[in-house]
């Protein structure tokens, strides 16, 4: 088995596992006292994860020198979204029933609300742009467009934060870890300086480079 | 100064009603309908009876007070918690309040009141004085559901201990063992969980002490040994496992008050004033897939006249 292909299953079942998982859940009416409420959390959680791991394949591809990490970054992406949108539905479905004037007054006054819908069309833009044809067509600006998965994991987390009445560790560890990948990405990028648009495009094995290691001049 | 329960409440007092009538099939099956296949199991029933290890407990007395909705299930309310002391998550409650010990259990009634006292629970369970009410009861969460409390009305029982002029408030404390309740160590909220009510409110008919839930004593995730049951108030106002009640001249410090300004201290059910993060004008009844419209006081509208003076935006 070639190492593309084990990276490869290991993203699907990082998106089929935890859906197979709900569904399974949902089937045996295992989804206790407030179904609903479980549903919209289960999803909600796992869009956050994905979109974690997807942050996480930048910093493991400078480590591991693999351009497998970032091969398998948009189908990771494109769980992620799954997820986000399967959230959004049941949100519209089961605690608005379809009603859009509600919609509109939750996204005016509620700004957990407002930034999660932010997140998600943000999440939505990159989805539609994710394939190789919207990837060429847009260029180096696709790079650009791209980064907006920074302020949709900000706006994921702060989504979550505020939704929790007092035990906040949960949403703060998630918050952390996505402001550490972000943070991450700081230094790296002023040392990598012009490598880092060629490394995104078409993934090429890269030689071993001096400017990736620890730089002390 | 009370207490006529039968003419100053709408009351139709009935019996329990056997499992098969309560649940509502042609609804609950319209509102499948609507929904996805895969939703299909989704509230299918569980056990209705109270868990046979609590003794029974009979009252003579019942009265249906939720205007003939259907019972949650048994399971459902028991476990579908907030009781923080024994972990936030919802199911906690009911993994770990078997760590708190109910007997033996007494409850101290102090402060301005003539006859202060300790009195041991089990006193609370003589048959000739308990009721079964049947009640609503509406989380600050938006969610609902209608239990069947067992237990005595509140004012009756506070005015045993002859609270005096000064008694214009009541302060009630739950119970806060680090030993019994381990997740305290970790400081979610200021302990002991603390709770009042202005005495009018206390002495309405409405409030309730509840030692039972569906026949047999209270779980303990529900507040064993004894609980306050408010039902038009959110339900975090309804203390659980209370060990001290206290008269008070000043409205007394409430611990979710003390969190944050979301919580006001009378906390009534209202459609019209949101909590800041989120709407109140609808609740999820536990069971329905569907939200339904809050209604004010939680459908108990015999409490108005306590609030008449009030601006019920400003004293929240």
């Amino acid at each position: 088995m070639s190492r593309l292909l084990a990276w490869r299953l290991v993203a699907w079942s990082l998106g089929i596992v935890p859906l197979v998982n709900g569904l399974r859940l949902t089937l045996q009416g295992r989804l206790g006292a407030n179904p609903i409420e479980y549903l919209e959390h289960y999803t909600g959680i796992w869009a956050l994860r994905l979109l974690t791991v997807t942050l996480l394949m930048t910093p493991l591809r400078m480590m591991t020198r693999l351009t497998e990490p970032i091969r398998v970054r948009r189908l990771i992406g494109l769980w992620c979204f799954a997820f986000a949108c399967l959230h959004l539905l049941v949100y519209l479905v089961f605690d608005l029933a379809f009603s859009f004037t509600q919609l509109l007054a939750d996204l005016m006054k509620r700004s957990y609300i407002t930034l999660g819908f932010t997140a998600w069309l943000l999440l939505l833009s990159l989805a539609i742009t994710s394939t190789t044809t919207w990837q060429r067509r847009l260029g180096h600006r696709w790079l650009v467009l791209h980064k907006l998965i920074y302020p949709a994991a900000l706006l994921g987390a702060i989504h979550y934060l505020l939704l929790v009445k007092a035990d906040i560790r949960q949403p703060l560890i998630y918050l952390g870890i996505l402001v550490g990948l972000l943070i991450f990405r700081v230094p790296w990028r002023r040392r990598q300086g012009a490598q880092t648009l060629k490394s995104a495009f078409p993934p090429v094995r890269q030689p071993k480079n001096e400017s990736q290691l620890p730089n002390v001049s | 100064m009370l207490i006529e329960v039968s003419q100053s409440i709408p009351i139709h007092p009935s019996e329990i009603t056997p499992e098969a009538l309560y649940v509502d099939r042609r609804r609950f099956l319209k509102e499948l309908g609507l929904a996805a296949g895969a939703a299909i199991t989704i509230g299918t029933s569980q056990a209705w009876a109270a868990e046979p290890a609590l003794a029974p407990l009979t009252a003579p007395r019942k009265l249906e007070m939720a205007g003939g909705e259907g019972l949650t299930p048994y399971e459902t309310i028991t476990h579908y918690n907030n009781f923080y002391e024994f972990g936030t998550d919802k199911e906690d409650p009911a993994r770990n309040a078997g760590r708190l010990r109910t007997r033996p259990w007494s409850v101290v009634i102090d402060g301005e009141c003539e006859a202060p006292q300790r009195i041991d629970v089990d006193e609370l369970l003589n048959p000739r004085v308990l009721e079964e009410r049947i009640y609503r009861h509406r989380c600050v969460e938006a969610w609902s559901f209608v239990a069947p409390w067992i237990g005595v009305p509140l004012g009756e029982f506070l005015m045993r201990f002859k609270p005096t002029s000064k008694a214009k408030f009541v302060a009630f404390y739950t119970l806060f063992d680090r030993q019994q309740m381990p997740e305290t160590a970790r400081g979610v909220l200021n302990w002991p969980y603390r709770e009042g009510l202005r005495i009018d409110e206390a002495m309405h008919p409405l409030s309730f002490l509840s030692v039972g839930l569906y026949g047999r004593v209270l779980p303990n995730q529900n507040g064993a040994p004894l609980r306050l049951t408010v039902p038009w108030k959110y339900g975090f106002k309804s203390i659980k496992s209370i060990v001290r009640i206290q008269f008070v001249e000043k409205q007394p410090p409430t611990t979710w008050g003390s969190m944050s300004a979301e919580y006001g201290f009378y906390s009534n059910v209202n459609p019209e004033v949101d909590h800041p993060r989120w709407s109140q004008a609808q609740e999820r009844r536990l069971g329905e897939l569907f939200k339904r419209k809050t209604l004010l006081f939680n459908g108990y509208p015999e409490v108005a006249s306590l609030y008449s003076a009030m601006d019920l935006r400003k004293d929240y």
